[in-house]
């Protein structure tokens, strides 16, 4: 890989053993998929927060790296914690837990990362233009980056996002390429979708067949902002999907034009075999929506839906800090709190330690939710659309 | 034999040799290095300033984090060799500064036999 003078300085660590090691694993990582050389980057999202996730040995050495005055160059927000900053102790989370996951935000902070919390930093002021190089992991916001705004990353994990954000570069091969952006099978789909969550059992289903390629999607007549931030998510966790296009929809679409590539069709029947795979449980003990984080129109959303009613499961909306304040301003929060749930910030479903809070079966309407919390959280999972899961559960 | 360098340094020790893939996070625990992985063929053996011999990584990304933790305890193999080292252990090694070489013939290894590793120059000799 072609390396300029100065990078060439940072591998001998002229600025020192963590910007080396740092720069190291981008080289590294850039020969293992064939990178021809560097390019800047102008914006991170670094995942692999949460306490649950990366336990002691990711602590103490987010600890070490901040101790020794790193800082990242670039604009870098944050994903997930496990649980609520704030709120933890409200809402039941542990306090043994509560403590570490702490010292992990400020670790961060130190970095001078913004500790953002969320899997939608595109909704909180981290939002790439169209062909902007960017590096960030957390594969539903690298899915929304890539097919929705039409900016370039490739899957990044968490220590390759933290690695870019500290040298400003990252590796030149993958979705940075455009020939790389072309899609490898066309999905065509003959069935509406009507709700979030029809979305996400569509993506649970392509992202099974299309394995980490990349998908074209056809017939589709019109899609909500929120219901493409679903789709991407289930198809990045069901498969390891970074990118789609949506014909007349998605930005790269109308110059990607699938010719000679396999196809598929979906229907009813492949939309209804994928809810009936997610489906594993019966009775929930818990709702929780949110994932990815909600905008401000979904929990406007949900507040109308329940307004002056009562819940009669426990019900969390869970969503960005930034979002939740406006949302409370709204009046939103009092809302949903009167009905008996909760607008839970920072933390969701898939990286909180729900199975150590005495919840056995979870109802959800994310694709995404629905395929993790199995193996992350050892929960059964009932998968159905926002009114499907309020229907008979509230008074 | 001549391989390709993952992380660089020099160093020799007594090869610890796995013929199956190794997980570290939940596979070797961080405070001692002993293999903790229920019926892996290494089980009960500790890692501590040997050659570690494995074809590659498998199991969670935390396991990088757990190469780290390994090297900051003290209980680190010196080197790593792979057949072929994939994001986990390659990420692992490099933040944790443990000399490591792919694309090796370590069929050609045994647990015992006593290596000279230069992943400077992504070579392994017997002393």
């Amino acid at each position: 890989m072609y390396l300029t003078k100065e990078q060439e300085k940072m591998l001998s660590g002229e600025q020192g053993e963590t910007v080396e090691r740092m720069f190291r694993l981008l080289v590294r990582l850039g020969e293992i998929y064939g990178a021809d050389k560097m390019i800047p980057v102008s914006s991170v999202q670094v995942a692999g927060v949460s306490y649950k996730s990366i336990g002691d040995p990711g602590l103490e050495f987010l600890e070490d790296i901040a101790a020794k005055n790193t800082k990242v160059m670039v604009h870098t927000t944050l994903n997930p914690p496990g649980m609520d900053l704030l709120d933890w102790d409200k809402l039941g989370f542990p306090k043994d837990f509560a403590v570490k996951q702490l010292r992990i935000m400020d670790a961060f902070k130190k970095m001078g990362i913004m500790t953002t919390a969320t899997c939608t930093p595109y909704l909180v002021g981290n939002l790439p233009h169209f062909g902007e190089h960017i590096a960030w992991s957390e594969s539903s916001a690298v899915s929304f980056a890539n097919s929705v705004i039409g900016a370039r990353t490739n899957r990044e994990g968490g220590p390759s996002a933290l690695a870019a954000a500290i040298c400003g570069l990252t590796p030149n091969y993958g979705l940075h390429i455009a020939e790389k952006r072309k899609p490898t099978l066309l999905v065509r789909v003959g069935v509406e979708l009507k709700s979030n969550a029809d979305f996400g059992a569509l993506g649970y289903h392509v992202g099974k067949i299309v394995k980490d390629g990349i998908p074209y999607l056809k017939g589709i007549a019109r899609a909500e902002v929120d219901q493409l931030k679903a789709l991407g998510a289930a198809m990045a966790a069901s498969g390891a999907v970074a990118l789609y296009h949506i014909e007349g929809i998605t930005p790269e679409a109308e110059k990607m034009a699938p010719s000679g590539i396999e196809a598929i069709d979906v229907g009813e029947n492949e939309l209804q075999e994928a809810y009936a795979k997610l489906n594993t449980g019966k009775e929930p003990d818990i709702i929780i929506l949110g994932c990815p984080h909600a905008s401000l129109k979904e929990i406007a959303n949900l507040a109308c839906k329940v307004e002056g009613r009562h819940m009669k499961k426990p019900l969390w909306i869970c969503t960005s800090r930034t979002t939740k304040d406006t949302a409370t301003k709204m009046g939103f929060t009092e809302i949903i709190e009167r009905a008996g749930g909760k607008v839970v910030a920072d933390t969701c479903a898939v990286v909180a330690p729900i199975e150590q809070m005495g919840y056995k079966t979870t109802a959800v309407d994310s694709g995404k939710a629905a395929n993790y919390l199995p193996s992350f959280c050892k929960q059964q999972v009932v998968f159905k659309s926002l009114d499907d899961l309020l229907e008979g559960r509230t008074s | 034999m001549k391989g390709r360098m993952i992380s660089p340094g020099k160093t020799k020790g007594e090869a610890l040799v796995s013929r199956n893939p190794m997980s570290f996070y939940g596979g070797i625990d961080p405070k001692t290095g002993i293999v903790i992985e229920k019926g892996h063929e290494l089980e009960g053996s500790c890692v501590k300033g040997k050659i570690l011999v494995f074809p590659k990584g498998k199991g969670s990304t935390v396991g990088s984090y757990v190469i780290y933790g390994l090297k900051k305890n003290g209980v680190a193999p010196a080197a790593i060799l792979n057949k072929e080292t994939e994001t986990i252990v390659a990420t692992g090694v490099i933040l944790a500064g443990i000399p490591c070489v792919d694309s090796l013939e370590i069929e050609k290894l045994k647990t015992g036999d006593k290596l000279v590793v230069d992943a400077d120059n992504a070579t392994v000799a017997t002393e």
